[in-house]
């Protein structure tokens, strides 16, 4: 079976945002960029189910800007067979994005959709719940562990008071969570080898799919501060300012 | 406005995260709520005495079960034809159903909203809480989760709403069924509603020795007991233990960070809590940064001496 895997360009983790002085969002001009953690794990996991027989081929797709096309090379990297480039100019929200893959879903006819639970950058967690949606299929959200038996998937999920498995119907979709797996490193022979992988280029027109934000963003803002605090000297100082906010008795 | 708030619940009692998003929901209008399981009359009476209810609608059917996204979401759906905002808790339930709707509706979610500024105006938190943006809809129906923390609890006594069955359930969307569950069993306060929190670290170094020192710390303030990625990665605690940008948000009143270095993931998680205390031998890690109260040293000896003295 076909496995589809959306990859999303963010900033990268490890990297400390900076709000810009004007307030109009985050500063992305001369930082480093990456593949947003969650969908490493997503990339790594078909790759694992394509190394266990359960996938074919795996598609990489990624929508954003130019230099998005890094983001899938990373991922013909890894182990990727070709990439899907929808070049967009301006951030593309969740639904839009559902949208676009719901598109590219209906082409290449996947069986299973692999995507992170969220991006580090909007925090929204929805892109996945989304094309679930557009589409109809099951959902495991979340997902600790995937089993592909047959024409159906076991889904272990974490949830809030511990694990829940489902079992959904393929096709269907999967957000991973971070402990899914560990995704591998891509080897530099890899490395070299990806640049010779297919990598189409599109637009959101060739898929007649209207990406005009619904959400204005008003204005972005630094948290605020908190009160630098005071270092104690030993326990018992610890224990008397406890006591002093009524934390201890 | 109507609003419709997803009722949060585990078959018997209604969780403390729907009373948050209560409170987010009667800033935009009228409070309509939904239950929606398998025997659930009871959690729908609990329910319809939150304070400032209006309708309680009720979806008693085995679809219904488990809270599977594929059989709740066109459900909400239908009644969102009556209703003009969806607001559901930021828990892993809301945030599993919520996003299912608002696509069904053709409409953008608003995710883990921190305050309602204008009807149709919030606030989120973006990259891990280190910016905060005021986002405006032009959406016709709204579709929000709510961060519990953010928002005070409704009371959950002293209301009157009018319980009310809705006919005709019982689909289900076949695509989807619940398998089990490993619930985690604790005695001690849920980690999203407790006042106290004692959090540990990798520098703990084994399980053995994190339930060794933290256990009868948190036992002693009668406090919940969370972890950081590395702990839980490690294998030092559980996966529903982990605070941060992927874990649980937490707001408690003290938080006590031990052994955890701050990194920008977990501050996400705690950062507003009221009074942070962090125990750390190495007095250049982050987490002082954001420490109320610091105390630099060894945690293997501080801990337990913390423990006896308080």
């Amino acid at each position: 079976m076909k496995a589809l895997v959306p990859v999303k360009r963010v900033l990268d983790y490890n990297v400390k945002p900076r709000v810009k002085a004007d307030g109009t969002g985050v500063d992305l001009a001369n930082v480093k960029m990456s593949m947003n953690p969650f969908d490493e794990i997503a990339v790594e996991e078909a790759i694992r189910l394509k190394e266990k027989g359960v996938v074919t081929e795996i598609v990489a797709v990624s929508i954003g800007v130019a230099k998005a096309q890094d983001t899938l090379r990373t991922a013909l990297a890894m182990g990727a067979d070709r990439a899907i480039l929808v070049t967009a100019e301006t951030e593309v929200e969740p639904l839009a994005v559902a949208k676009l893959l719901k598109a590219i879903v209906d082409e290449e006819a996947p069986q299973l959709v692999i995507l992170g639970k969220q991006a580090i950058d909007d925090d929204a967690n929805q892109t996945g719940q989304m094309l679930a949606a557009l589409l109809g299929w099951g959902q495991g959200t979340f997902a600790s562990k995937v089993e592909v038996e047959g024409d159906s998937a076991k889904v272990t999920r974490e949830v809030d008071g511990g694990l829940e498995t489902v079992s959904l119907k393929l096709p269907a979709i999967i957000t991973t969570d971070l402990r899914l797996n560990e995704p591998r490193y891509a080897t530099l022979p890899n490395i070299m080898k990806a640049k010779s992988k297919p990598l189409a280029t599109k637009t959101p027109a060739d898929y007649a799919v209207d990406i005009a934000p619904r959400l204005t963003v008003v204005s972005v803002a630094e948290p605020s501060k908190r009160q630098a605090g005071a270092k104690v000297a030993d326990v018992d100082e610890l224990v008397m300012k406890l006591k002093a906010m009524g934390v201890a008795k | 406005m109507k609003t419709l708030v997803w009722v949060e619940h585990d078959g018997q009692a209604v969780k403390d995260a729907t009373l948050s998003a209560v409170t987010a929901a009667s800033k935009l209008g009228e409070v309509h709520l939904l239950v929606a399981g398998e025997n659930v009359a009871g959690v729908a009476e609990a329910a319809a005495k939150i304070a400032g209810v209006g309708k309680v609608h009720v979806a008693d059917g085995a679809p219904f079960a488990h809270a599977l996204a594929e059989n709740v979401a066109p459900l909400v759906a239908t009644l969102m034809e009556g209703h003009d905002a969806f607001v559901a808790p930021a828990t892993t339930t809301g945030k599993n159903i919520t996003p299912r709707v608002a696509a069904l509706l053709d409409v953008m979610q608003l995710s883990d909203i921190l305050s309602v500024e204008g009807p149709d105006t919030f606030t989120r938190p973006i990259y891990a809480g280190n910016a905060i943006a005021t986002v405006k809809t032009s959406d016709a129906k709204l579709v929000v989760t709510v961060r519990g923390t953010a928002f005070e609890k409704a009371a959950a006594e002293g209301g009157s709403g009018t319980i009310e069955a809705i006919e005709g359930v019982g689909t289900d969307a076949g695509v989807s069924s619940f398998v089990s569950a490993e619930i985690a069993q604790s005695a001690r306060p849920e980690l999203t509603s407790a006042k106290i929190i004692v959090s540990g670290g990798r520098a703990l170094g084994s399980a053995e020795e994190f339930h060794k020192l933290i256990d009868p710390l948190a036992d002693k303030l009668g406090a919940g007991v969370g972890a950081s990625r590395a702990a839980v990665d490690a294998g030092y605690a559980p996966n529903d233990y982990q605070v941060g940008q992927t874990g649980k948000i937490v707001a408690p009143e003290v938080y006590v960070a031990v052994g955890i270095s701050g990194a920008i993931q977990h501050l996400a998680g705690m950062k507003d809590s009221k009074v942070i205390v962090a125990i750390n031998k190495d007095e250049d890690a982050p987490i002082f940064q954001v420490a109320d109260l610091g105390l630099v040293g060894d945690l293997f000896k501080l801990v337990p001496e913390l423990t006896e003295k308080l």
